[in-house]
């Protein structure tokens, strides 16, 4: 679904959607802030790279993906874990290395995942899980079960070569993947532009691969489901990849040690306004959606935010032995008798 | 029992393993069509039809990063890496994917694939395709390390490492691909992670892998025939795991530790056997360990310069005559 043709007119999405779909950006963005508090109360370690602002994107796909579809995000993956599902008790515990956290503290925020919500693991090896997602499915098409793999990632990792050699390899395979580009505009500090060839870092790069340029509204949570839908669709029914790009934008910085100052006053004031989460507010308003449902929701996520972090203060650190388990299949680690 | 070629032995294997698991699919460059650069799958592809017998473009990080997912979703499958000096090109499939999946997510995959790749030198295609990289691999937490020295352990290795459920990284030499030799009929698996000890001498200890194992059992005969010193020779087959009872057993029953590699010195394989025999048995030991490596050096493209730098038959019979002050433990009546 190029811009060209989204402007046709559409039917609107079914209320419940609508509403699930807000609960969702509600639920990423609330975490997501905590996660960010919890930082500066130190309760969270290490780094973390906070997806605010790109909600969007994880919304709109996770909610239009099948319970047995697959995820592989990248180590900015918090939103898409929790869009498949994932407990928020695992994902903030897990940030906060505890031993409620998804990995049991084993993996940290790059590495999320939650095999059965379909959360097949966040990579932070830029451009590594593109051909993994391909194996799987390579898998899938194998095993015959429509099931299909979708890959997030950034617009840095379109300059790499594991993107050419997966898209490459899912496009003569026919893969039913894929490839979903969050085009924050900034390749950690530097403005992707300037290292980049081409206008559009992924969708220009889709003829060479034979597939044709998706461009979508990456802050427009309805125009990424749209095209979730769609583009899942052609891959069950046999019809190969697809690579989307979504274009938006990180309100923070690249990581939890960037306060990303690079960035033009007016730029980021200009995306602040387009911010997924008021602007699709407003729109359900428009459409006559009561203030109070919405409320409720807001309301409601807050209280399970709140129950998640009291939760993960509670839960202990990972028992010490933990560290010695699970590098073989047998549950242990030796590599000598 | 057959006679199989070492090179034969891995289609032989794949087979097996194919025929009774339709989980097991295999892909890489020049695998099916061609039947490999080094014909080591031919047959593959006619035998089990293009599903699962599948061409890549060059394109190793394609190739791993497949197979990897593959192995996450229910599939058991086999990527060829063309020759292992390739490895690099895939390093982070291979270090930082493959290997630390469980791990890192407290056990939710299991991740049994197999990667094959050509290892070592004798084919003087210089320092980019001849390198012995096994010390590469065992030095990742998470990877198993293989490599067989003769057909039937070609064979029986790689079918377990096909049926295991960790990740295995399979080192076929190219130098042995020609070697005959009798492999059991009917279906073959060996187990892995435990060293072979294929001759028994009370004087010295050799441990040896992969081509080197040939090698050190000829400079066994020598060592008897021409200097009446007896030599226990042992294969390690793996790396990862290491049996490193077996070499216990066999340093302690002679007192004298030779191993032979062919991987560069620096942090070679024969460094850890060194450090773990030196802290576990110390006081059985009649003589420092003596590690006899290809130099630390990218390897050569002359014929007569790679023969001069990996270790030969007459290098080890030299090594161990000139170690310090040689005397086989029977001349102490011990």
């Amino acid at each position: 679904m190029s811009e060209n043709t989204r402007k046709a007119p559409q039917a609107a999405l079914p209320p419940e959607t609508r509403l699930a779909l807000y609960r969702l950006l509600v639920e990423l963005r609330y975490t997501e802030k905590r996660a960010y508090d919890l930082f500066l109360q130190n309760l969270i370690k290490g780094t973390s790279h906070l997806a605010l602002g790109q909600e969007a994107v994880a919304a709109g796909f996770g909610y239009a993906m099948q319970k047995d579809d697959y995820t592989f995000c990248t180590y900015r993956g918090h939103h898409h874990t929790l869009a498949r599902g994932a407990s928020m008790t695992g994902v903030l515990g897990e940030l906060m290395g505890r031993e409620c956290g998804l990995l049991a503290g084993k993996g940290g925020s790059m590495h999320l995942t939650s095999v059965e919500h379909g959360v097949m693991g966040s990579y932070a090896i830029v451009g590594s899980h593109l051909p993994i997602a391909a194996g799987a499915a390579w898998s899938a098409q194998y095993r015959g079960t429509r099931q299909a793999a979708v890959a997030f990632f950034g617009d840095g990792t379109t300059n790499i070569g594991a993107f050419h050699e997966a898209v490459n390899l899912a496009a003569v395979w026919k893969l039913p993947v894929v490839f979903v580009c969050e085009n924050n505009l900034y390749m950690e500090y530097t403005p992707i532009r300037s290292v980049t060839a081409v206008e559009h870092p992924a969708a220009d790069r889709a003829g060479a691969y034979g597939l044709p340029p998706i461009i979508v509204d990456g802050n427009d949570v309805e125009a990424v489901y749209r095209t979730a839908l769609e583009v899942l669709g052609r891959a069950r029914d046999g019809e190969g990849p697809s690579i989307v790009e979504c274009k938006t934008y990180r309100h923070s910085g690249h990581s939890r040690a960037d306060p990303a100052k690079y960035r033009p006053p007016q730029e980021l004031q200009a995306w602040l306004e387009r911010d997924p989460l008021p602007t699709y507010r407003r729109r359900l308003l428009a459409d006559g959606v009561p203030e109070a449902t919405l409320e409720a929701i807001e309301r409601a996520v807050m209280a399970q935010v709140e129950q998640a972090t009291e939760t993960c203060k509670a839960s202990p650190a990972p028992a010490i032995a933990t560290a010695f388990t699970d590098l073989w299949a047998d549950g242990g680690t030796a590599w000598r008798n | 029992m057959a006679e199989l070629s070492y090179r034969d032995a891995v289609a032989a294997a794949i087979a097996q393993e194919m025929e009774r698991d339709e989980r097991v699919v295999f892909l890489g460059e020049d695998i099916a069509g061609a039947g490999g650069v080094f014909k080591t799958t031919v047959g593959l592809l006619d035998r089990f039809g293009p599903r699962r017998v599948r061409d890549t473009p060059i394109s190793e990080l394609a190739i791993l990063g497949a197979a990897m997912g593959a192995a996450m979703t229910g599939l058991r499958p086999i990527a060829e890496i063309m020759f292992s000096d390739f490895l690099a090109c895939c390093w982070d499939y291979v270090a930082n994917e493959i290997p630390k999946m469980r791990y890192m997510t407290n056990g939710q995959f299991t991740m049994p694939l197999v990667i094959r790749t050509a290892n070592g030198a004798g084919s003087r295609f210089g320092a980019q395709h001849s390198q012995s990289v096994e010390n590469w691999a065992m030095a990742i937490p998470g990877i198993k390390v293989v490599a067989p020295s003769n057909p039937a352990d070609v064979k029986g290795l790689l079918a377990a490492a096909i049926r295991d459920p960790d990740p295995v990284l399979f080192f076929e030499h190219k130098s042995l691909y020609a070697m005959k030799g009798e492999v059991p009929d009917g279906e073959h698996v060996e187990p892995l992670g435990s060293a072979k000890v294929l001759r028994r001498g009370g004087d010295i200890t050799i441990v040896a892998l992969a081509a080197m194992v040939p090698r050190a059992l000829q400079a066994a005969q020598i060592l008897a025939a021409q200097h009446r010193i007896a030599a226990t020779v042992v294969d390690l087959r793996s790396l990862v795991p290491l049996d490193t009872q077996t070499v216990l057993a066999e340093t302690i029953r002679t007192g004298r530790l030779f191993t032979v590699e062919e991987n560069p010195r620096l942090c070679g394989w024969g460094a850890e056997i060194s450090s773990i025999v030196t802290e576990e048995c110390f006081y059985d030991l009649d003589q420092p360990v003596v590690r006899i490596t290809t130099p630390h050096i990218p390897l050569p493209a002359a014929d007569a310069l790679e023969d001069a730098v990996v270790p030969s038959v007459q290098r080890i019979v030299e090594e161990v005559l000139r170690a310090a002050d040689f005397r086989p433990r029977s001349a102490h009546g011990l």
